[in-house]
């Protein structure tokens, strides 16, 4: 029976001067990669690479022929030999490369644990494999399964219902201010990678538009064309409090640039509809003081750093009980694989057919009450020898297919024909091909 | 027949208890199913209420508020509806946990206050008289809740500025919606007790020739809805919101509170309800 084994290394096993070797050549998709598909050693074969990771999952009849291979090939991108390469490596071997990629999907795994993007990384990933034709019956099944899985952790457990970076973080309080960002307007004052990423997140949050203000007029205006925005003279900076609803805040400036009173001489005019200030310049933009004024709230940088740490203590929390789901769900995919194999097959098809037919035969008999007992047993006979005929040739394809190949393909086909496996519904194939579907598209 | 009427009594207590029970669980566990249980607790409480109700008014073919205990079981029975009916609404489902006690408490107070059905009297039997005590129940009832949005605006506004955030943070609904909770509880309650005191005055002209005695529960009364007025008025006219408006709204309740349960109980007039 083949086996499944999963290679890689991650943000915790390699630092980064490797991991990004691997990171440029999966960017390419006709990359040294593409050689996995050809290995005569690997049957079916898939792999994922972001900046933080480099999984390769495969399956294979030949087990320390494939590993060696797979690092092998490894080691070639690297530009090393494999022995350089090893300690940096980790290798699952079936139900622990299931749990692997499991943990994976589930961001379990993942640096920021909970963050929803490595899903889709891994929905991409499973999409070119499926392209490259390099997935078969067993990864195809395991990957729509980690998919599953991934759904289900994140509804059963809350490990990603928490803000975990500052920008979440501001979007989040906005949210528990205002309720809807629609028809906010966010004023952008100076400029940094921060604050420009809380702007950004406030706009695909549905804020109106954004309103931004520089000292330098050149910056402000490149900021205002990044965001389809609009620009304010810094002069006007106060005066812009009447119409603006958040205030993000990232300036150079050693002193505040908004104090308290100019603050609060404008909240009449806005007739005290809420103003939430995000600070994240050091030293601060924003006059502490402005927090006691009523309908204004206040929050700097370490305030939302508070959050984001709070929140990430509760995940890991929420991790463990996303582990256990995860620990369940392998049990019941290494339960499936063992079914991948002839004599399993062929008995529960004798089993579905005996229950067909005897589901029937009563079903006729008891219509036909006045039968005598000979009767009754031809019957019995007539359909005991009908379904055996009818099923002498599966079987008998079945067990030749012990020696082919593609035997999996053969078995799982069989399954699916006879509709053998009872927990799989057929809904429940179709709902992880939309799934799959719907990434494509988006 | 008094013996039924205690028996509903009794059920509609437990059942509100029980709804109670289920939104405090609700906080701790915010699952729909959870809701939707205390939901038809509350509901269920309600429909017994209501006809309990019925067959009191049935009986002394008048508005149930002859006696104090009486007065308290309407006044619950005016919340819960209210609630139902906003809850429908509005869906803002963690109100149900601040509103409920409140339910309950009033029918612990109506239950612990020895009740005696007293004679029909004609004073009770007016138009106007009618429409006085619906209005006046009906929008009492409804700053209950502003009251109650009030209380978790506040709440939760304090776990904003001072960001310590603690169970309740994820619970709540957002300062927004709170206040225009309040907004909407201000805007149905307002002019219902604005009816409520023009028809009570017109009864008192029609009754004792005189629409104002200076009876305590009156002047109380009249401080209540200035204080409502004063809070609409500065929430159109300078666009108080928040922080203020949801005081006042606790402020207003307080004061209904007071002229309801205080005037009755402590001052004498001719609003006083009879005990025992």
């Amino acid at each position: 029976m083949d086996r499944i084994v999963l290679i890689g290394l991650n943000h915790k096993t390699a630092p980064v001067r490797i991991r990004e070797k691997f990171a440029v050549v999966c960017v390419d998709t006709s990359g040294p990669f593409m050689n996995l598909g050809q290995m005569r050693a690997l049957r079916e074969s898939f792999y994922l690479s972001t900046c933080n990771r480099m999984e390769v999952l495969f399956t294979t009849p030949r087990l320390d022929e494939g590993i060696s291979a797979v690092v092998g090939l490894l080691a070639d991108i690297y530009g090393q030999t494999g022995a350089a390469l090893k300690p940096y490596l980790y290798t699952y071997i079936d139900q622990d490369a299931v749990k692997h990629l499991y943990r994976v999907a589930c961001s379990l795994d993942s640096m920021v644990v909970g963050e929803p993007q490595i899903l889709g990384q891994i929905k991409d990933a499973y999409l070119q494999a499926t392209v490259a034709k390099t997935s078969g019956v067993i990864l195809n099944r395991l990957l729509h399964k980690s998919f599953s899985v991934a759904k289900r952790v994140r509804t059963e457990t809350r490990i990603g219902s928490s803000a975990v970076s500052i920008s979440y973080a501001a979007v989040e309080l906005a949210k528990k201010i205002f309720q809807e960002l629609q028809g906010r307007i966010v004023l952008l004052i100076g400029a940094g990678e921060m604050a420009e990423l809380a702007a950004e997140h406030l706009l695909s949050n549905g804020v109106e538009r954004i309103v931004v203000a520089n000292r330098t007029l050149e910056r402000a205006l490149a900021l205002a064309k990044r965001f389809n925005g609009t620009t304010v003279g810094w002069e006007e900076l106060a005066e812009e409090l009447r119409r603006v609803d958040i205030i993000v805040s990232s300036t150079g400036s050693p002193e505040p640039i908004l104090s308290a009173e100019q603050v609060k001489q404008r909240m009449r005019a806005r007739r005290n509809r809420p103003l939430f200030f995000i600070d994240i310049a050091v030293p601060r933009d924003i006059d502490p003081e402005v927090n006691r004024i009523d309908n204004v709230y206040l929050y700097n940088i370490d305030d939302l750093q508070g959050i984001v740490e709070i929140n990430q203590a509760e995940r890991l929390k929420e991790a463990t009980r996303a582990e256990h789901i995860i620990a369940a769900e392998a049990l019941k995919f290494n339960g499936w694989l063992r079914t991948l194999e002839v004599v399993p097959t062929i008995v529960s098809l004798r089993e579905k057919a005996e229950q067909i037919r005897k589901a029937e035969v009563r079903k006729t008999l008891s219509q036909l009450e006045s039968l005598s007992d000979e009767e009754v047993e031809a019957i019995e006979v007539l359909t005991q020898s009908m379904v055996k005929k009818l099923l002498h040739d599966p079987i008998l394809f079945l067990k030749r297919t012990s020696n082919r190949a593609r035997k999996d393909y053969y078995l799982d086909v069989a399954r699916k024909l006879f509709h053998l496996d009872l927990d799989r519904s057929e809904t429940e194939e179709e709902e992880d091909q939309l799934s799959l579907d719907s990434d494509k598209m988006s | 027949m008094n013996e039924s009427l205690l028996l509903f009594s009794v059920i509609t207590t437990l059942l509100y208890a029980v709804g109670t029970v289920g939104y405090l669980i609700y906080v701790i566990r915010t699952e729909k199913a959870i809701h939707r249980i205390a939901y038809g607790f509350l509901l269920a409480g309600f429909l017994s209420h209501t006809l309990g109700l019925a067959m009191l008014v049935s009986q002394i073919r008048q508005m149930p508020v002859t006696t104090l205990p009486q007065t308290f079981s309407l006044f619950a029975w005016a919340i819960v509806g209210s609630y139902l009916a906003f809850q429908l609404k509005f869906n803002i489902r963690i109100l149900g946990t601040f509103v409920s006690p409140l339910a309950v408490v009033f029918m612990l107070l109506s239950s612990a206050i020895p009740s005696r059905v007293i004679p029909t009297s004609q004073l009770f039997k007016s138009v106007w008289l009618t429409l006085h005590v619906a209005t006046m129940f009906l929008g009492n009832a409804i700053f209950a809740l502003a009251f109650c949005a009030g209380i978790m605006y506040l709440l939760q506004e304090r776990q904003i500025k001072t960001k310590s955030f603690g169970l309740l943070y994820r619970r709540l609904p957002s300062l927004e919606v709170l206040d225009s909770l309040n907004y909407v509880c201000l805007t149905f309650g307002f002019p219902l007790i604005t009816i409520g005191l023009i028809s009570g005055f017109v009864y008192a002209g029609a009754v004792w020739r005189s629409f104002w005695h200076w009876d305590p529960k009156e002047i109380l009364s009249v401080v209540t809805w200035l204080i409502y007025a004063v809070l609409l008025h500065e929430r159109l006219a300078v666009g108080w919101r928040g922080r203020r408006a949801a005081i006042m709204a606790i402020i207003g309740f307080s004061a209904i509170l007071l002229t309801f349960v205080g005037a009755s109980i402590i001052l004498k007039g001719h609003h006083s309800f009879r005990l025992g």
